[in-house]
């Protein structure tokens, strides 16, 4: 299986050299990174390629990583029911780059990018409807940014007097509770505070 | 100024008619929960539809991040609550992938046979439910009672009717009494079959179920791809595809079944094709019933190690064990960094969980693929053009849930 994905790795390097930044084979997937602005190239070749074949778009999704300068990657997922393999595409953008749409190859790529508009704030140019999705009328905020409160800025509760659903600033009758319970177990690596010290020493 | 270019002003107050907007739902029985559509209609004719989804997001991804992989695991019941095992069983692949655990056959073999009474219960309830969204009221009221019996066999295994939380990495979280497996082939055998044909009997050659299913949102081969569809959606029109048999997982690839297909990839097809994998899974859960009871298939039902907890005599001898429980439902267990995509043939269509991990206990970054999400993003698609009494067949085949579409 890995074989015929490295095989699949380097026809589509070889094909696309332009495109491609690096690509890997982990875990029994393909794995390609491709430069921001070739994305909708590269999923067209994709697409028609007769090797690849990826004819349908499984799913967009995007990762943030705040410390990095690049702080979001975009992921896109593809499959090929004629070839039968899978494919993820990884492309990696700055808060203020716009993200090209591949809504024009593969238009079920429409509500992926607007709920990553919606949950990250990644702007798509080329959409023909970029909206919010999930979130609630006049929501503001990207809530699955890393820098974004599990609980939110805002409630909503129905109002008696008013009669209507009125929206508040999040109170919470008990601080939200986030235990760590990382400790040092046997196994995995570790990153407790204060440990380091005792790496420096020994 | 007589050149027709203001033809309007010849028209009559009658016979000047705008198109009419109307919101579909968000409380609307046929909407199969809280979806809102605002439809665009020329009379009776769609002519635009925008599905407005999130009524019900309750930010599972979001809180997947600050959970462990095991406190996790029953977000996964709660999106596609028709057939919650199923949804399970995509997040305990997911972590096998990452932590590269072998799964005992024991447990591989309760899998399949929970998730196809998982696809019973879907279809069960689609079927339907489907059927009184055209008007018939009798087969839903069948159908639940099926599905109760259904839900019981989940009691039984594992203590809920619903939020099962009983596929674990590494395994399930407990064998199956030997009652209880005699039990579910006896309606296997006995008590389902005879249903399938009343249902039958009920609907398939019924004229009105005919008349508003057949030749109503026909999906073709370039709509599959276009609209990246799976599931019934895609065999309803024709393509044999499958993930148990196109990309085996768990022991799929040891059953014997057949995949049925569609011709028209109409409503009525998927219909049919729903009624057959029905009785494939039936079949299905015979074998798995059969193969449970030989001899070299008994033994644990859990991997264990540190992804799983140790047994109860252990831990009241070992201090290990115990500490090893302790940890293990606080800290929960590690995976290695990596990302990895892992997607059962769900009874809705392919769904996929993708997990970041940066090497902690708890995921960096989880999505959730719902097939549901990508049908109703074809709406638009498939009801333009047709009537709006037929907005209702469409939605109602094409298997709707708000749990997995919201998130």
């Amino acid at each position: 299986m890995s074989d015929a994905l490295k095989e699949l790795g380097a026809h589509i390097e070889m094909q696309r050299p332009d495109c491609v930044i690096g690509w890997d084979v982990a875990y029994g997937e393909l794995n390609v990174d491709v430069a921001l602005a070739n994305i909708v190239a590269f999923v067209d070749f994709l697409k028609t390629d007769a090797t690849c074949k990826f004819s349908t778009l499984v799913d967009i999704t995007a990762v943030d990583y705040p410390e990095r300068a690049k702080r979001f990657d975009v992921v896109y997922h593809f499959l090929s029911m004629y070839q039968n393999h899978r494919i993820r595409v990884r492309v990696a953008t700055r808060e203020e780059d716009i993200v090209p749409s591949i809504t024009p190859v593969h238009p079920s790529a429409n509500w992926f990018e607007r709920e990553i508009f919606d949950m990250f704030g990644i702007l798509f140019s080329g959409h023909p409807d970029l909206r919010r999705l999930l979130t609630d009328y006049g929501f503001r905020g990207h809530p699955l940014r890393k820098d974004f409160p599990t609980t939110g800025y805002t409630e909503v509760r129905y109002d008696e007097e008013q009669k209507r659903v009125v929206y508040e600033p999040v109170k919470l009758v008990q601080e939200y509770r986030q235990f760590d319970f990382m400790s040092p177990w046997e196994g995995a690596e570790y990153i407790l505070p204060g440990d380091e010290k005792s790496k420096a020493n020994g | 100024m007589m050149d027709g270019a203001k033809f309007d002003d010849a028209l009559t107050g009658e016979q000047k008619i705008r198109n009419f907007n109307l919101n579909f739902g968000p409380q609307h029985p046929a909407a199969h929960g809280v979806l809102r559509l605002v439809l665009e209609l020329d009379g009776e004719i769609v002519e635009r539809v925008d599905p407005h989804i999130g009524l019900l997001h309750r930010g599972t991804e979001k809180l997947m991040e600050s959970r462990t992989y095991l406190q996790n695991l029953p977000y996964l019941d709660r999106l596609d609550y028709v057939a919650p095992m199923n949804q399970e069983h995509a997040w305990c692949l997911a972590i096998e992938k990452l932590t590269g655990t072998v799964v005992p056959r024991r447990a591989s073999l309760i899998r399949v046979l929970f998730s196809e009474i998982g696809r019973i219960l879907n279809h069960l309830l689609n079927v339907t439910t489907q059927a009184m969204d055209v008007g018939a009221l009798t087969p839903p009221l069948w159908g639940f009672e099926e599905r109760e019996k259904l839900m019981i066999f989940y009691e039984r295994a594992c203590g809920a009717r619903l939020h099962a939380n009983y596929f674990r990495p590494g395994g399930v979280h407990q064998d199956l009494p030997n009652k209880l497996l005699d039990d579910i082939e006896d309606w296997a055998k006995n008590e389902f079959p005879q249903f399938m044909e009343d249902i039958d009997g009920l609907l398939t050659e019924n004229r009105i179920f005919k008349q508003r299913n057949a030749d109503i949102g026909v999906v073709t081969e370039e709509d599959i791809l276009e609209w990246g569809f799976s599931g019934v959606m895609v065999r309803g029109s024709g393509l044999a595809w499958d993930l148990r048999r196109a990309q085996p997982y768990e022991c799929y690839d040891e059953f014997e079944f057949q995949i049925p297909v569609g011709k028209n990839g109409d409503c009525y097809d998927r219909y049919l094709v729903r009624m057959e994998e029905m009785r494939q899974s039936t079949s299905i859960i015979l074998q798995a019933i059969e193969k449970l009871r030989l001899p070299e298939n008994q033994g644990d039902v859990l991997a264990r190690g540190k992804m799983t907890p140790p047994k109860r005599g252990e831990m009241k001898t070992s201090m290990e064990a115990l500490i090893h429980h302790f940890k293990l439902y606080t800290e929960g267990f590690h995976v290695p960094a990596g990302e990895v995509y892992a997607a059962v043939e769900a009874p809705k269509g392919e769904f996929g969980v993708y997990i970041k991990s940066d090497g902690s206990n708890k995921p960096y970054r989880a999505k959730l693929r719902a097939p549901g999400f990508l049908h109703l993003q074809a709406m638009d698609k498939l009801t333009r053009g047709h009537q709006l009494a037929d907005v209702a067949a469409i939605i109602g085949t094409m298997d709707i849930v708000f749990g997995e579409i919201d998130r």
